[in-house]
């Protein structure tokens, strides 16, 4: 199984605490080049994102700062006051589109991550409870997440937002809805593997707490899979919430996600003017693939069935 | 069989009522569908008397309850602003999302098959890694940024297709179609290859996987130790083998390419049922909502008994009804 030149030991020999795992998976992770590009490249988007504020040229929400002159210029064009170049083109406003897109970008991974989060601890102890418990609890848990995974994300999460209207708060809420069941069922996927084994049944034997076993010894071992599930899953969420605000229905306009941008821009594209809704999808294709090719390297890596391959 | 089938049913129709309620209660609570239909001008009385005539004066069990008396019989109520049966409006729309989802998915399994197979065959070779690189960047493609950049090239840029509208059309049966005109064709062709794009990088990684599974297999490798040639170890073997999991895919994927037509014919404004429905949920009219519901979950009983059937046929292992599924 391994095939690491520089470890002695055959795998079963190696004390494998925690940390020494994560190591290994770390440096397994490494081994493709790619892999690694791609998170310097999620890494570098993240950057950008978190300091938008301090690395636009300019305050793309401020309107005093805008100036209806500079409207729809193409990329590379300087503004009237020659103040600023617009890499990227402006928009109708005469708001600078690499500013708008950074702004845009934080807007966007907030949404996926915190909604990512969010649906993960709910998939996490609603799977925990249904393994654990089992009985009626758990055929009840998993009718409805099988039942929602039968019916597709973006059906569920455009009558939930239809309902719901716009706002950040509420297309978190219909995010997590549409995903908490993957988690659940992940995690009651592995927690049953692991419940059957021979440490669970000890630690029942020393007459710990079911909280306790849950937390403590069921929690931790199933975390591989569900990271794998919920790195692919940031990139779905992303993608969903882009696509639910270009069709009006995600994001209000004062808080302008990627997908929003998009649509802005889609009333100029037949006029040639391509840059108002080009360069939001580039960076929005950018981090989704980083994301992507992340995720790919990870379900490799922690999939023992992929392991020293 | 009739039990499963009947299990199907009414776990179907409890997706129904769960989701007509959320609309019933979400229309009732938060929009106020006459704001949208009658003019801002209007007088008050007018307001309740259109009101009064769609029933919305009343209570929010009295609605619902005259729905599912209607919904038994059939009548799901009509549209408020078009005032017509909102599932005939529905219905008059569905032949074009079918027509661009079936296109779509033809296109997909044409193409993903043959590119999935090449990369299970010589995962080392350049022309595989290049396909692999194709999929993410297919999976990763937002389909509706996509659309307005084939839009921005083909229409704009080229001019050679046009960007929006479904074309000329010929009526068979009944049921106007596009694939038969040339016209039809040149309208139908971006939003089919937008639509299909997603599902291509599917089938082409499900296919690599499935193939180079198969390759690993004893009755692959006996079967070449026989001496048979590549073609027929390929085309049989391991094409037969790989095909289950195709056909079950293809066969679910396709009520997901029928929900994702709401973006592809939201780009291309195509006059599909996904256009009537955001057009149906921006001004609230419930009943083309609850409606376009129903339709897509028939839909996906239908398809979700095909693919079992269809399953069942290609594994004789597999034996409908039975807890056994054949994982």
């Amino acid at each position: 199984m391994e095939t690491k030149p520089n470890l002695a030991l055959p795998a079963a020999q190696i004390p494998l605490t925690a940390e020494h795992w994560w190591r290994e998976k770390a440096r397994d992770f490494a081994a493709s080049k790619i892999a690694l590009a791609g998170l310097v490249l999620l890494v570098l988007i993240v950057t950008l994102a978190l300091f938008a504020p301090q690395v636009s040229p300019q305050n793309p929400y401020d309107l005093s700062k805008l100036d209806i002159m500079d409207s729809k210029l193409p990329p590379g064009a300087k503004s009237g006051d020659g103040g600023l170049t617009f890499l990227l083109g402006s928009d109708e406003q005469g708001r600078d589109m690499l500013s708008a897109i950074l702004h845009g970008l934080r807007i966007s991974l907030a949404v996926g991550v915190a909604s990512t989060l969010i649906a993960l601890s709910i998939g996490l102890i609603v799977g925990l409870v249904a393994a654990y418990r089992g009985g009626w609890v758990e055929t009840l848990i998993m009718r409805i997440v099988d039942l929602q995974l039968s019916f597709p994300a973006i059906l569920i999460a455009l009558i939930l937002l239809a309902v719901l209207k716009q706002g950040v708060d509420k297309i978190i809420i219909a995010l997590v809805t549409v995903q908490w069941a993957y988690y659940a069922r992940t995690v009651r996927a592995a927690a049953l593997v692991e419940k059957s084994k021979e440490y669970i049944e000890a630690a029942r034997g020393l007459g710990f707490s079911g909280g306790r076993i849950i937390l403590h010894h069921l929690l931790p071992n199933c975390l591989p899979p569900l990271i794998v599930v919920a790195s692919v899953q940031v990139a779905h969420a992303i993608a969903l919430e882009a696509t639910l605000s270009f069709l009006g229905l995600g994001l209000p306009i004062t808080e302008p996600s990627l997908g929003l941008l998009i649509a802005n821009g889609y009333q100029f594209l037949l006029s040639g003017k391509y840059w108002v809704s080009f360069f939001p999808g580039v960076a929005l294709l950018l981090l989704i693939v980083a994301l992507n090719i992340v995720a790919d390297q990870m379900r490799d890596v922690l999939n023992p069935k992929f392991a020293g391959r | 069989m009739i039990a499963f089938v009947l299990r199907r049913l009414v776990q179907s129709l409890s997706v129904l009522i769960a989701m007509s309620l959320l609309v019933f209660v979400g229309v009732y609570k938060i929009g106020d569908p006459i704001e949208m239909l009658v003019s801002q001008q209007a007088e008050q009385s007018e307001k309740d008397t259109v009101r009064r005539n769609l029933g919305l004066d009343q209570s929010l069990t009295a609605q619902y309850a005259s729905f599912l008396r209607g919904a038994v019989s059939g009548d799901l109520g009509k549209s408020f602003a078009h005032g017509v049966p909102a599932i005939g409006l529905i219905l008059e729309k569905a032949p074009a999302t079918f027509e661009l989802a079936f296109v779509a998915m033809i296109l997909a399994v044409s193409v993903g098959i043959p590119l999935g197979l090449v990369a299970g065959l010589r995962p080392e070779s350049a022309l595989a890694k290049l396909i692999m690189a194709g999929s993410i960047l297919g999976f990763s493609l937002p389909t509706f940024w996509v659309g307005l950049m084939l839009i921005m090239v083909f229409a704009v840029q080229l001019g050679w297709l046009p960007s929006t509208g479904r074309g000329e059309t010929v009526t068979i049966f009944g049921v106007p179609v596009s694939f038969l005109t040339l016209d039809g064709w040149r309208h139908l062709l971006l939003p089919a290859v937008n639509l299909a794009l997603f599902k291509l990088a599917l089938l082409i990684r499900l296919t690599r996987a499935g193939a180079r599974e198969a390759l690993a297999t004893d009755y692959v490798k006996f079967a070449r130790a026989k001496g048979l040639s590549n073609t027929r170890v390929i085309g049989v073997h391991v094409l037969k083998n790989i095909m289950i999991p195709i056909v079950t895919v293809i066969g679910l994927e396709f009520g997901s390419v029928i929900a994702f037509a709401i973006v592809t014919e939201t780009v291309f404004a195509w006059p599909g049922m996904g256009k009537l429905l955001i057009d149906s949920i921006n001004i609230l009219d419930r009943p083309v909502i609850v409606a376009y519901l129903l339709v897509i979950v028939c839909v996906f009983v239908l398809i979700n008994l095909i693919v079992d059937v269809l399953y069942s046929l290609l594994d004789p292992r597999v034996r409908i009804g039975t807890s056994a599924s054949g994982h």
